[in-house]
């Protein structure tokens, strides 16, 4: 094979791994800035995005230039449209994280609810197992375990639907906490959206493994329409 | 990054064949330690114009050439300009591999014999280096005393790349290098060729886009004589400034 070509592949697998820690991290500082109503640590979420964009910029432009100039072909070519599909989830789960950030920010001083921060806590927590999972799946081209993680979305699933029931019901039994309560929604949103993300990352190592463009964990299925 | 030295330059180059123009006026430099590709369809003047460079042309009756070509900042078509000194620095690989039909050792050390060296210890270190560089040593270091011409056309290759190499040359000119070979002897060929980037200059003509997009740093596109577009390979291959230069590469061309 040819020599520059494997080292600038590797160089692109790094980068994009890389990615896959700075976004790990800005969800993991986001929702413990939300949890610890830390104003200072989300503002440091929001200015550090700018990162991970230029990241993602920076590795389209890579794969654009590997497929002018190296004209992969079957598993090479899946590798960098892989990275490429991927990269676009990973920089819409940092997005999310900013969103949270931005929650943060907002909701300060605003009457909370305990109970509901900690379920937060545990969704935020097992979405950035995932996330972790997903990363080590990735560097190891394991997609049967990619199979495994996708799975663990319903896990996250059913998180926000038991948030959004409660908030239904605080907001009900307390009118003081409608403010708060929105932001508790949109959090836990969120993150079931990076959960999403985390199944589409899925999608792509099947496809890197096998070629094949599979749907883990269709919409249509889980919601039983 | 500090700025590329610049090891060839020419301007204005007007070559004839009798009345024929077959190049109209090129103004191309190289970089050292770069590989520039030339390309462009058959009859373009690309091979024309790589001979210019170390007066491969001065062998074909009723050639002109005017205009100014430098090595190095000396004209090398003054009239002072010695010529096989200059063929020396400036080697050629040809489309076809041309072994001599002499023992692969004899090949390699042609051009040292020739000038006059006659030390067995320097030549038997010129034949290991220079069939190191060219990614063949291993391959013939047990035959080195047989037939050049038993072996494959790739190894046959790498054999007239080392020939050239024992000579020490600033720059090799490569004429269609691969065009004869299978694809796993043109990628150890290209592997080669980027190895070899830090001390040589290197300026390939080729018909492979393929080729030119993978190991050259610069590529030139020539149509009819004209040097039509000149850049960094990445610039030419994602985003040409010219029209005819798209066509070409993308295989839209006529």
């Amino acid at each position: 094979m040819r020599r520059l070509f494997v080292d600038e592949l590797n160089d692109l697998h790094v980068r994009f791994s890389e990615m896959g820690m700075m976004v790990n991290e800005a969800i993991y500082k986001s929702v413990k800035a939300f949890i610890n109503h830390d104003k200072a640590l989300a503002r440091e979420v929001i200015h550090e995005d700018k990162h991970i964009n230029e990241r993602e910029v920076d590795l389209e432009k890579r794969s654009f230039e590997l497929i002018a100039l190296q004209q992969p072909v079957t598993t090479d070519l899946r590798v960098i449209v892989t990275v490429m599909k991927a990269s676009s989830d990973l920089e819409r789960m940092g997005d999310h994280a900013v969103s949270i950030a931005k929650s943060t920010i907002r909701v300060k001083g605003e009457t909370r609810v305990p109970q509901i921060e900690e379920d937060i806590a545990g969704m935020a927590e097992a979405v950035k197992e995932m996330v972790e999972q997903v990363l080590d799946a990735y560097v190891k081209e394991d997609s049967a375990r990619a199979r495994k993680i996708a799975l663990e979305d319903h896990g996250i699933n059913d998180f926000s639907s038991r948030i959004y029931k409660e908030c239904i019901r605080q907001m009900q039994d307390n009118p003081e906490t409608v403010i708060g309560s929105m932001d508790y929604m949109l959090v836990s949103s969120y993150l079931e959206r990076i959960g999403d993300y985390v199944t589409n990352i899925c999608e792509w190592i099947v496809y890197l493994k096998t070629g094949k463009i599979t749907e883990l964990n269709s919409n249509a299925i889980e919601d039983k329409f | 990054m500090a700025e590329a030295k610049k090891i060839i330059t020419s301007s204005n180059v007007h070559l004839f064949y009798g009345k024929f123009e077959a190049l109209k006026g090129i103004d191309l430099d190289f970089n050292q330690n770069e590989i520039t590709a030339l390309i462009g369809p058959s009859g373009c003047g690309k091979s024309t114009y790589l001979r210019t460079l170390n007066r491969m042309n001065d062998l074909i009756p009723g050639v002109t050439i005017t205009g100014n070509v430098s090595l190095r900042g000396n004209n090398i078509y003054s009239p002072n300009e010695d010529v096989v000194q200059l063929r020396k620095q400036v080697g050629m690989v040809f489309q076809q591999p041309n072994p001599f039909p002499f023992s692969i050792y004899e090949n390699v050390i042609y051009g040292l014999r020739l000038a006059g060296v006659k030390d067995k210890a320097v030549l038997d270190e010129a034949v290991e280096t220079s069939l190191k560089q060219a990614a063949i040593w291993d391959e013939v270091k047990d035959h080195l005393h047989e037939s050049a011409l038993s072996l494959s056309g790739g190894q046959q290759q790498r054999v007239c790349i080392a020939r050239v190499l024992a000579v020490k040359p600033d720059v090799i000119l490569l004429d269609e290098p691969t065009s004869a070979l299978d694809p796993i002897s043109s990628t150890q060929i290209e592997n080669m060729l980027l190895e070899l980037r830090d001390q040589y200059t290197i300026i390939l003509v080729t018909h492979s886009m393929h080729q030119a997009s993978r190991i050259s740093d610069k590529t030139a596109f020539f149509l009819t004589g004209n040097l039509i577009e000149f850049a960094d390979t990445k610039q030419m291959f994602l985003n040409p400034k010219e029209k005819e230069t798209e066509d070409y590469i993308t295989g839209r061309f006529g």
